[in-house]
């Protein structure tokens, strides 16, 4: 356990003088302030729209940093070949994994940090009440980022990272889309193409599901016990998936 | 306690589309000696990064075993009594050089005081005291490989084991590696490392393992390889020699090269060189000079990846 700890605080410390990241952040920061400049645009909606322009930028660049950093910390370590010197030590391989997810899930967490702390002050800014919606949406999108990590690292313990991140950027394009998989079987009478639509549906990960920026930013309520379950939906998958990488990764061999 | 012993590792490789198999080391069968410096040989390819990540579990063998410290090598807990640098290594470039030193350490379960005196230690010993608050992303290749050492001392190592530690290092880099490499036999540790770069495996090498195309064609000391009077040929520069002289000598073995007036005469049996020098005085020349050639192990090793091609 104090291993993965070590490693996670490395990745978190690595990580955290990258300039890549900061300049993430960074424009992260400028979508959401332009929110008020865009704002000044519409008549009536204003509150409207620099809620949904600051959850929508939390997101996407969560989800960017998710990725290129997510990809970076497994695949680029096995090209740049410092996990040789990592794996001579005695550590795992599992210790290894785990230990890198848990330095990203550290690093998405201040990332998120900051970009809402901006979003706050732009609220705040445009004298907007703070809802309960906003802070479940959010916590919903850090969900998310948690489980694109997990594709992500489960990517680049078997393939290059360019791969990675494109088959990783696929998985979340189309884990916003997996409800229209079901739609789609439900239509068609071919009971095999119905059954492999069924079995991608519940394979892939339902993204949509942590999805409550619509609800949150018309005040609409949403149901704790469905943000429980995202939650719970979303660590299970996640969990799941680490588990896969972990078997793939203790099997590779690093040429 | 044996600090590595293999008993027919076989890797292959399964390369391309048509799967085609490469063995990359052919039942390799090796033993380390406690306390010595053996120096592992082969030219670009012949398998010994391969031999080294299998040791250290980076790969799977595709048969046969391993042993080190006489425990098999899928036990992870070897580990914390082997030191490993890599070959032409890169480090977490955004680390300072003591923040890269103590995370290693940490990994052995290190911590504290203790730990933050070895890191101290470590720096001195390889020069880089000054350095030790500078990120890894300034540091020069050959500071680089001064830190990749530190590290792989890091735990205290019973075992130390170099990836072409001295690749890339102009002559004071590879002198600075080659002491330091003795001061850890003067410790009584064991020191197996790969190189291609034979002088510095002549000096320092207690014992020297030969690898072509993954078989292991030669083991053991420098000395025992290369012939203990070492004498492979004689060259001889002779004056005033008569052609008849020169055919004489030809007929005894020797090669003949005309330079003008004078001739050189190069002889591969030493044994025959008295009769060939008799011959000379006796047809009337004049003996120039005489230089008898040491068989290097360049020699050897050139011979022997030429037999094993």
């Amino acid at each position: 356990m104090s291993r993965i700890i070590v490693i996670a605080l490395n990745t978190f410390k690595e990580n955290l003088r990258d300039k890549i990241l900061y300049n993430l952040v960074f424009f992260g920061l400028l979508l959401i302030g332009s929110s008020i400049l865009l704002s000044t645009l519409t008549m009536g909606e204003q509150a409207k729209i620099i809620q949904d322009i600051g959850l929508a930028s939390i997101n996407l660049f969560g989800v960017i940093i998710a990725i290129f950093v997510g990809i970076g910390l497994v695949s680029k370590e096995i090209e740049k070949r410092t996990i040789y010197t990592i794996l001579a030590k005695p550590v795992q391989r599992y210790q290894f994994l785990l230990g890198r997810y848990c330095g990203l899930a550290l690093i998405l967490l201040v990332n998120t940090a900051i970009m809402v702390v901006g979003f706050f002050f732009i609220l705040l800014v445009g004298k907007i009440s703070l809802g309960s919606g906003l802070i479940k949406a959010i916590s919903l999108i850090y969900i998310e980022l948690l489980v694109i990590v997990a594709v992500a690292v489960m990517f680049s313990s078997f393939t290059t990272p360019t791969l990675s991140a494109s088959f990783t950027l696929a998985i979340c394009v189309i884990g916003h889309l997996t409800a229209d998989l079901r739609v789609l079987g439900a239509k068609l009478q071919n009971e095999l193409t119905k059954g492999i639509l069924d079995g991608l549906y519940y394979m892939l990960p339902n993204l949509e599901y942590f999805n409550v920026k619509g609800p949150a930013v018309h005040g609409i309520a949403i149901a704790p016990l469905y943000v429980v379950s995202a939650i719970a939906y979303g660590v299970l998958y996640s969990a799941v998936i680490l588990l896969i990488s972990c078997v793939i990764f203790q099997r590779r061999d690093f040429k | 306690m044996t600090p590595i012993r293999t008993d027919g590792l076989t890797k292959e490789f399964r390369l391309g589309l048509g799967r085609q198999r490469v063995v990359a080391l052919d039942r390799l069968n090796l033993e380390v000696h406690q306390g010595e410096i053996f120096g592992f040989l082969g030219h670009n390819g012949a398998g010994k990064t391969t031999t080294i990540k299998l040791l250290l579990g980076l790969l799977a063998p595709t048969a046969g075993q391993a042993w080190i410290l006489d425990r098999p090598i899928e036990d992870v807990t070897i580990k914390q009594q082997v030191g490993f640098l890599p070959e032409a290594p890169y480090f977490y470039e955004y680390l300072t050089a003591e923040e890269f030193l103590t995370f290693y350490g940490q990994l052995f379960g290190l911590g504290g005081a203790p730990l933050t005196k070895k890191v101290e230690e470590l720096l001195e010993m390889v020069a880089l005291t000054d350095a030790r608050r500078l990120q890894l992303r300034k540091f020069s290749k050959g500071m680089l490989q001064r830190i990749g050492l530190a590290q792989a001392l890091i735990n205290d190592p019973a075992l130390v084991v170099l990836d072409e530690p001295m690749s890339g290092l102009d002559p004071i880099g590879r002198r600075d590696v080659r002491d330091i490499i003795l001061s850890l036999k003067e410790e009584g540790k064991t020191v197996f490392f790969s190189t291609h770069i034979l002088p510095d495996v002549e000096m320092i090498c207690d014992r020297v393992g030969i690898l072509v195309r993954g078989r292991l064609r030669a083991v053991g000391t420098v000395q025992d390889l290369v012939g203990t009077s070492g004498v492979a040929s004689v060259e001889m520069v002779v004056a005033g020699l008569t052609d008849a002289g020169i055919q004489e000598a030809e007929r005894q073995g020797g090669k003949v090269l005309r330079r003008g007036a004078q001739v050189l005469l190069r002889l591969d049996d030493p044994s025959r060189v008295d009769s060939l020098v008799e011959l000379v005085l006796r047809s009337g020349g004049r003996l120039v000079s005489l230089v008898p050639h040491k068989r290097t192990l360049e020699d050897l090793f050139l011979e022997q990846v030429k037999a094993g091609l």
